[in-house]
Formats: C-alpha cells, sequence, structure tokens
C-alpha cells in the first residue's frame, strides 16, 4: 500500500511550520509521529497535497516541571512519556495510560501531541487530559492561545484547533492521591472497547475529589462531573462505586462497532469503571 | 511529484538515494538497498515484520516515509549476525526453535536486540510485553519468548565472564 503523491517540508521551528500552513491552505497537513496519519494515507483516506513534519522542531519536544506544573512538548513520544523519572513522579498515571497505547513499536513513534490532537475518539491520551483538566498550547498566525482539554473536543475528529494552528504543548498540575487507567480492549494495539481515567484523593477516610473521564465511549471523550461527584464525601463503598458507575453510563453515547453492541459498550464501561475506581482509591 | 535525495546509514553503510515522499521506508530498504531481511506483512502498522532498529528504536519501516529516515542510522536483520556468525539471538531462535515459517523471525530477532539493549535482564512478562508489536502466526510464542530469555542470560553469563 502507497500513498498518493505529495509534497514533504521539514520546518525547523513553529513558526517555519506555521507559515507553510498558511501558505499552503487545505491541501496540507502536519504530522507528527505518524501512526495514525500514515496507515490513513496509505488506505487513501487522507488524501493530501502537502505533508509537514514536525519531527525536526526542537521547540516541540521534552517534558518540564516548575512550580508543580508539568509540560508537555506535543512531539515528546509515548516511549519518552513512559521512560521519564520526574512524569512518573508527579503524575504517574500519565505512564500508566501510555503504557496501554498500541504496541512498543508504535510507543516510540507515536506523540502525546499526535494523540491528543487528532480528534481520534479511540485515543487514549484525550480522556486522560480531560481526567487532569490540562491545558492544550495552540500557536497560530495571530500567537498563541490556550484551550482547556475539556473544551477541545467537538465530534470525532473535529477540536476547537483551526486550520492554520499547530499544537505545541501541554501542561496540567502534578497529581496528588490515587490514580488508575484501565482499558479494556480487544487484543495488543486495539484502541479500547471502553476504558477510564481517575484520580481521587482521600482525607480522614473519605474521598475529599475525584475525577473520572472516559474513552471511546462517545464521539469525543466524556469527562463526568455527576460520576466524580456521586463519590465525593463517600468512604467509596459499593453503593458510591454503583452510584458513580450509573453516573458515567448516563453520560456516554457509545456507537455500535466492531468491538460490539451499545448495551454491550455500556456494560463494559460500567465495569471498567468500577475497576479504575477501585484501584485508584486503593492507591489513594 | 519530485523525487527527493535520501541518505542514511544501514548496516554501518553510508546508503543514498532517490525516492518520492510517499515511498515508504521497508520498500526503499528492500527494493533499492537490497535488505530483504525485514518483511513486508501487514502493511498496516500491526504485524512487525518489517521491523527494523533506527536511531535506537524499534520502527515499523512499513509506517515511516524513507524521507523520514534522512541521516538516521539504521540496522536490520542483516547487521545483526550472517549466517557464519550469528548474534546470539539467532542462535538462541535456532535452538530453541523460535520459529516455524520464519516470516516474522526478522522483525522479532530485531525487536529483540533492541528490547534487550533496554532491558538486559527482563521478566518473562516483561520479554511478552516487550514483544507485543510483533505477531507470529505459526509458534504460538513460547519457543520466542524462550528464545530471548535464553539469550539474555547467555549474553549477560558473556558480560560477567569479560569482567
Amino acid at each position: 500500500m502507497i500513498p498518493g503523491s505529495f509534497e514533504y517540508h521539514q520546518p525547523h521551528d513553529v513558526e517555519g511550520a506555521i507559515r507553510l500552513l498558511q501558505d499552503l491552505g487545505d491541501e496540507a497537513r502536519v504530522v507528527a509521529g505518524g501512526h495514525s496519519l500514515i496507515p490513513m494515507m496509505k488506505l487513501r483516506m487522507a488524501d493530501l497535497g502537502h505533508l509537514i513534519d514536525l519531527r525536526r522542531i526542537e521547540a516541540l519536544k521534552g517534558i518540564s516541571i516548575d512550580g508543580g506544573t508539568v509540560t508537555i512538548g506535543a512531539m515528546t513520544t509515548q516511549h519518552e512519556l513512559i521512560e521519564s523519572k520526574m512524569l512518573a513522579d508527579a503524575a504517574p498515571i500519565v505512564r500508566e495510560a501510555a503504557l496501554q497505547i498500541a504496541d512498543p513499536q508504535v510507543r516510540y513513534c507515536g506523540t502525546i501531541g499526535g494523540n491528543v490532537a487528532n480528534g481520534d475518539p479511540g485515543n487514549d491520551m484525550p480522556g486522560l487530559m480531560q481526567c487532569l483538566d490540562a491545558t492544550y498550547t495552540l500557536a497560530g498566525p495571530d500567537g498563541e492561545r490556550q484551550v482547556a482539554a475539556r473544551e477541545f473536543y467537538e465530534a470525532a475528529y473535529f477540536t476547537a484547533r483551526e486550520d492554520e494552528e499547530i499544537l505545541t504543548s501541554i501542561s496540567f498540575a502534578g497529581t496528588a492521591g490515587g490514580y488508575a487507567y484501565e482499558k479494556q480492549k480487544r487484543k495488543i494495539g486495539d484502541y479500547a472497547t471502553a476504558a477510564s481515567a481517575v484520580l481521587i484523593t482521600k482525607n480522614g477516610g473519605q474521598c475529599a475529589s475525584a475525577s473520572i473521564a472516559m474513552t471511546n465511549l462517545a464521539d469525543t471523550p466524556v469527562f463526568s462531573d455527576e460520576a466524580s461527584d456521586a463519590l465525593v464525601g463517600t468512604s467509596v463503598d459499593d453503593a458510591a462505586i454503583k452510584a458513580a458507575t450509573a453516573a458515567a453510563v448516563a453520560a456516554i453515547d457509545p456507537a455500535e462497532d466492531n468491538r460490539g453492541p451499545v448495551e454491550f459498550k455500556k456494560h463494559v464501561a460500567g465495569v471498567i469503571l468500577a475497576r479504575t475506581v477501585e484501584r485508584a482509591w486503593s492507591r489513594a | 511529484m519530485g523525487k527527493v535525495h535520501v541518505k542514511m546509514t544501514v548496516n554501518g553503510q553510508e546508503m543514498e538515494t532517490l525516492a518520492e515522499p510517499r515511498e515508504l521506508l521497508i520498500h526503499v530498504l528492500r527494493e533499492q538497498f537490497g535488505m530483504k531481511g525485514p518483511h513486508i506483512g501487514c502493511e498496516t502498522s500491526h504485524c512487525g515484520a518489517c521491523t527494523i532498529d533506527m536511531d535506537g528504536k524499534s520502527v515499523k519501516a512499513c509506517t515511516v516515509f524513507a524521507v523520514q529516515a534522512e541521516s538516521a542510522d539504521i540496522t536490520t536483520i542483516e547487521g545483526i549476525g550472517t549466517p557464519d556468525n550469528l548474534h546470539v539471538l539467532q542462535a538462541m531462535f535456532r535452538e530453541h526453535h523460535g520459529l516455524q515459517c520464519g516470516y516474522c523471525t526478522p522483525g522479532m530477532i530485531t525487536r529483540a536486540y533492541r528490547l534487550l539493549q533496554e532491558n538486559p535482564d527482563p521478566t518473562e512478562e516483561e520479554v511478552r510485553f516487550g514483544m507485543a508489536g510483533n505477531l507470529c502466526r505459526c509458534t504460538g510464542y513460547q519457543n520466542i519468548v524462550k528464545a530471548i530469555m535464553a539469550a539474555a542470560a547467555e549474553m549477560n553469563a558473556a558480560k560477567e565472564a569479560a569482567q
């Protein structure tokens, strides 16, 4: 399988990449790790005239932590997220989720920026970023702006990013307390049938705060305030977990596909979320 | 669209060619550089038969354009061992019958090579997790895992003996 013809560009800075997007218009796409886009190009489901490769832009790489805020450059690979001791200390849920993405070869290439910016409901990082209440920085012809991960996703493959913008970095506060990312998939390398991210803090045996988001159970990630609220103030007993699960299942809107019918997905979502909450609580 | 000049180091040798931007690295390696070791399996980034080592990473060469490998340092199975001088991994795959048809084997060994660089003394579980991007439709993986574990033990013993 060979993609259609295109011209290849390798800008060395973000400004150069944005200029190319402005000059080339609809015909151009940026590529990060390429492990979503290149398969689509090979299947001729993505047809583009110009490919703008971000791999040479050093400013888009790396992880930094400053005053409790974690900032991750968009071109940081999943493998680099997994290998970062600093990140594992500041927000261990990111490593736990990254380890469940695709397979080793894909994780060497796949980037966090590509994962969050593509808008694919199957990607794991968008739900996780909503759980973390992360902020995305977008750079465009008029400078930079920030968009909350919880506001970024509009529909499958439609996001708040404008055509001439590039998602350059992601930032969020380091986490405290319990965490878990659980994913049900048919096989290694598959997208989730259902996945969920949970952060939870404990105070005097009770849940002080909770944050719950789910992956691949609607055409955008689903962050559920109601599910989180069902846990806060409880001892996260069976009744509380049941209430949180019911609230989350009410918030999702899965579609039938080769991973199963709607009822099955709702069932799996409930099982996975309960498991995620239990594990996060056990670590709180 | 015009062809682009691309050069890279393949198994220690400087190689260069002209490639269209849409040409995949696996095709350039096999058809222009004559490296037929990395195989074309699924062509959809799943099976790992095309796995090569690129700048210290295991990469599926069907999901990278040759132009993206500009200046890269690439190792294929041809660079890991030769019939007269097998790499320990190759010797252990033979000894433990880590292959049947052999189609997935170059990718398996190239991936295992990097896995053991990063984790020289892996548990069986770590081998299985680290090899999850390579599919074998013959063996059921038991002997592949056994071969990699045996290679790790042999390499560690050799390292100790050298010290």
